[in-house]
């Protein structure tokens, strides 16, 4: 029987994270995971493929749609779905070979299989061939989260899937319905899009991205509408028989007619299997575990993080919890913020938030300011072609320190990391528009629109 | 070579004091006798100098707290020869500034004067922000002006917020020290104090009479000082228990006559002590005191000159002052407050005449002198300012 100081069970971004971490740090550490491969869901069928299918979709958009008047004649563009998917899996086994390798070379030993928790240091690893029992002086339960599935339209892999099976269809559908509005249903539904599906989403709030700005959102969903895509908000699903897609929108029945429909409706915290109960490890009422600040759970020597314990279910944020824990185990100081969690949707164009929205900030009663800045005048963007969105910087209105900021544009997922460094340091709207930022580039919006903040942007009135 | 610059002795009872200010910034060239920083200790704010010449760098920075002896820079003395036919100066501010602060933050310290080092930071680590900043010029609007502003005229009601017309600004360590000793003086003693008022006139007429020929002969003027010097030396000979105080269960008597002068500066109240006033003539006691003001007022005054008194008089006349109740300058019993001499009518012989009169009091520490005592000493004083002949045949 082989013992561990740490056993993290989940190999995900968070998981593998926290290994590495404490690895780093001395510690004799093992990785439990039932895929063969590591990454989690993110690097496997989540974050990453989605992002090879985005680009590779974008660049076909691009050459059917816009190539032409960039002067450039490309004849006939057609698509190659199998050799497209290729291209998502290569990218997929570099990712995940790569952390194979550092997980070799920082002595981390990987174990695959199912694990159970058979006491609280003891935990059974169920491989293919054999059980073996690993004993941990900590264990952190980094198992993550799996898709929410409707009980009236169960997942049946062809008709009705979830983002598992539209990272990998065999050919286009022709009409795709996508139930939920959130991040991944737009993502993959703009991926089908571009490809050639006729694509419907279908949203039970009365907008898509709840948790944006309303403006930011009605803008971003023009821009989608203008794309091909449908949305249909406040629209409630109850059903897919024969082809087609019943929902109510309060009195009005609606049909969609559908040959796949995408449920991307959320996600659950992940801990099937895992004998918590065995072990007395408690949960919330949603089911996620529960832990105090230090992500310790009820049960002394076990943590969790990521996906499976309360906060929003993003990779980043698991890494940063993985991190924390192995730092907290080995007696450092670890350190999180996690009132400083950027989102991101990887549509074009792109959304991002971080922070206090608009919204929110107004309807908690705090007087902020707000400084915007539209991409149509920036020239980097005019020569790229990206000069839809804005961006938009919220204050404090009296110590103008930067409360959050939305962006809506090409790249935004990239340029609110700046944002979330300012903020991070407690920075003010008027240190983002005092900083200097490369001309020409999009990021010279931001500076804009921190600027905007105490009216006095260069390139707007 | 590098040289260490360290604190300088300051006297038995200082052990540590704050590094207010540099005069030099690190990384400059400095000559032999540069003043380097002001020392902030309890007592006195001195200078401390280069001892050679050469590129110094500087180990604390403004502001921290400094044992005496602490190294406080080191100045390379190689580095004088190195050193190039000055550098360039920039035109602008130095790129890299010491403290990493954000552009907003050096914007308003350059514009409101608030010196980010001396604000408590909200930001990661402690950093300052722009909110941090902006509070601290809100608690301190009044742009640093010349001192000698008229006031300015009321500002109309409603114009300005509250804490706009509010200016907040540290203690100097004196006067923390000024606040703590005044505390515990009211804290500690059983404070008392007795009145009586003096006729001025006699001391008056011989200040008219011998004041031309007291300037020719000592080069200072005859002021009232020396004349209540020498008739407080005077009254305490007479009542010895005002001259004493109480250490632990102790009393002291003291058989000296070192008399404390309250010296009011622009940093604070000195209280520098004119030694063996018992023995001095009238015009070495106007010298010590202008000696010992003027020290004072420059900041140039030593530990020394302000331990060791036994007694202390407060002139609050030169203000204005009709009457006040002065506090213990502990662990001293006593202390007289003079006031300021003003023309009242008052009965002599029967007869109402106007006479320039001034207001003594007298506070002291009840646990140790009785209130017979404190009267008696202070009718003394009054005798012998009244008719100062007294104070050449000893009655």
């Amino acid at each position: 029987m082989s013992s561990y100081d740490l056993l993290v069970i989940g190999a995900g971004p968070g998981g593998y994270v926290c290994a590495f971490r404490a690895a780093q740090l001395g510690l004799k550490v093992a990785l439990v995971d039932k895929r063969a491969t590591l990454g989690g869901t993110c690097l496997n069928v989540g974050c990453i493929p989605s992002k090879a299918l985005l680009h590779s979709s974008e660049h076909f958009a691009f050459a059917r749609g816009h190539a032409a008047a960039h002067g450039l004649k490309l004849g006939s563009v057609d698509l190659d779905l199998p050799a497209l998917l290729r291209r998502k899996d290569e990218v997929v086994a570099k990712n995940v070979g790569g952390l194979a390798l550092l997980a070799k070379a920082r002595k981390v030993a990987v174990l695959q299989g199912e694990a159970a928790f058979v006491a609280a240091g003891t935990v059974a690893v169920k491989g293919a061939t054999e059980t073996v029992e690993v004993t941990a002086r900590n264990v952190v339960i980094a198992t993550g989260s799996a898709p929410v599935e409707l009980p009236f339209m169960k997942f049946d892999g062809k008709a009705v899937v979830s983002s598992d099976q539209a990272i990998a269809f065999a050919a286009v559908p022709r009409r795709l319905v996508v139930v939920g509005g959130g991040a991944i249903g737009l993502e993959l539904g703009s991926v089908w899009s571009r490809l050639g599906s006729e694509v419907t989403v279908v949203e039970f709030l009365p907008k898509i991205v709840a948790a944006y700005d309303d403006d930011i959102v009605r803008n971003f969903s023009r821009l989608l509408a203008k794309q091909g895509l449908r949305l249909e908000t406040g629209a409630k699903v109850t059903g897919f028989a024969s082809g087609v897609l019943t929902a109510e929108r309060g009195a009005e029945k609606l049909a969609f007619p559908a040959d796949q429909v995408l449920v991307a409706v959320g996600r659950r915290p992940y801990t099937d299997g895992l004998g918590l109960e065995r072990i007395g490890v408690a949960l919330d009422e949603r089911k996620r575990v529960k832990v105090d600040a230090q992500l310790r759970t009820s049960v002394p020597g076990v943590w969790a993080i990521g996906d499976v314990v309360a906060g929003p279910m993003l990779a980043h944020k698991a890494e940063e919890d993985g991190a924390a824990v192995a730092e907290w185990i080995a007696g450092k100081a670890g350190h999180i913020n996690w009132d400083l969690v950027p989102a991101i949707v990887y549509t074009d164009p792109e959304v991002a938030s971080v922070g206090l929205g608009e919204d929110a900030a107004k309807a908690a009663g705090r007087e902020v300011r707000v400084g915007k800045f539209n991409f149509a005048a920036n020239g980097r963007a005019i020569a790229a072609d990206a000069t839809d969105g804005y961006v938009k910087i919220i204050a404090d209105a009296k110590t103008d320190r930067i409360l959050g900021a939305q962006i809506l544009g090409r790249g935004a997922g990239e340029l609110i990391s700046e944002v979330v460094t300012h903020m991070e340091y407690g920075g003010s709207a008027e240190d983002l528009g005092r900083t200097i930022h490369a001309h020409p580039t999009m990021s010279e919006a931001i500076k804009e629109a921190g600027l905007a903040v105490s009216k006095s942007a260069i390139h707007a009135l | 070579m590098a040289i260490e610059v360290k604190i300088p002795p300051m006297g038995e009872s200082i052990t540590s004091g704050v590094l207010a200010k540099w005069h030099v910034q690190d990384g400059d060239l400095v000559a032999k006798d540069q003043p380097l920083f002001e020392l902030e200790t309890d007592k006195i704010t001195s200078e401390g100098t280069a001892e050679s010449a050469g590129r110094i760098s500087l180990k604390v920075a403004a502001g921290t707290e400094v044992k005496i002896g602490e190294v406080v820079a080191a100045i390379d003395e190689t580095a004088l020869a190195a050193a190039a036919p000055a550098a360039p100066v920039a035109a602008t501010a130095p790129l890299a500034s010491a403290h990493a602060e954000s552009p907003a933050v050096r914007r308003l310290a350059a514009e409101t004067g608030v010196d980010p080092a001396g604000v408590a930071g909200s930001g990661k680590a402690g950093r300052v922000t722009k909110g941090d900043m902006l509070a601290a010029a809100e608690a301190r609007p009044a742009a640093p002006a010349a001192p000698a502003t008229p006031a300015p005229a009321a500002p109309a009601v409603g114009a300005a917020p509250r804490a706009e017309r509010q200016t907040r600004t540290k203690m100097t360590k004196l006067r923390q020290t000024i606040a703590s000793r005044l505390v515990h003086a009211q804290h500690e003693a059983a404070m008392l104090t007795t009145f009586n008022e003096c006729d001025m006139s006699a001391v008056m007429a011989l200040r008219a009479r011998y004041q031309d020929d007291f300037v020719k002969k000592h080069g200072v003027k005859l002021g009232f000082m020396s004349f209540f010097t020498k008739a407080v030396v005077h009254a305490l000979r007479e009542v010895p228990g005002v001259n004493a105080r109480i250490d632990g269960d102790t009393v002291v008597q003291n058989h000296y006559y070192d008399i404390s002068m309250a010296v009011s500066t622009d940093k604070g109240l000195m209280v520098p002590v004119i030694r063996e006033c018992d023995r001095l003539g009238m015009a070495e006691i106007e010298k010590a005191i202008a000696e010992a003001a003027k020290k004072a007022r420059e900041g140039r005054i030593a530990l020394t000159d302000l331990e060791g008194g036994v007694f202390t008089i407060t002139n609050g006349g030169i203000f204005g002052s009709m009457l006040s109740t002065p506090i213990l300058n502990a662990p001293q019993s006593a202390i007289l407050g003079l006031h300021a001499i003003n023309e009242r009518p008052v009965a002599v012989n029967g007869q109402v005449v106007i006479r320039p009169m001034m207001y003594l009091a007298l506070s002291y520490d009840h646990r140790l002198v009785d209130g017979r005592e404190a009267v008696t000493f202070l009718v003394k004083v009054k005798q012998a300012i009244e008719d100062p002949a007294r104070l050449l045949i000893g009655a």
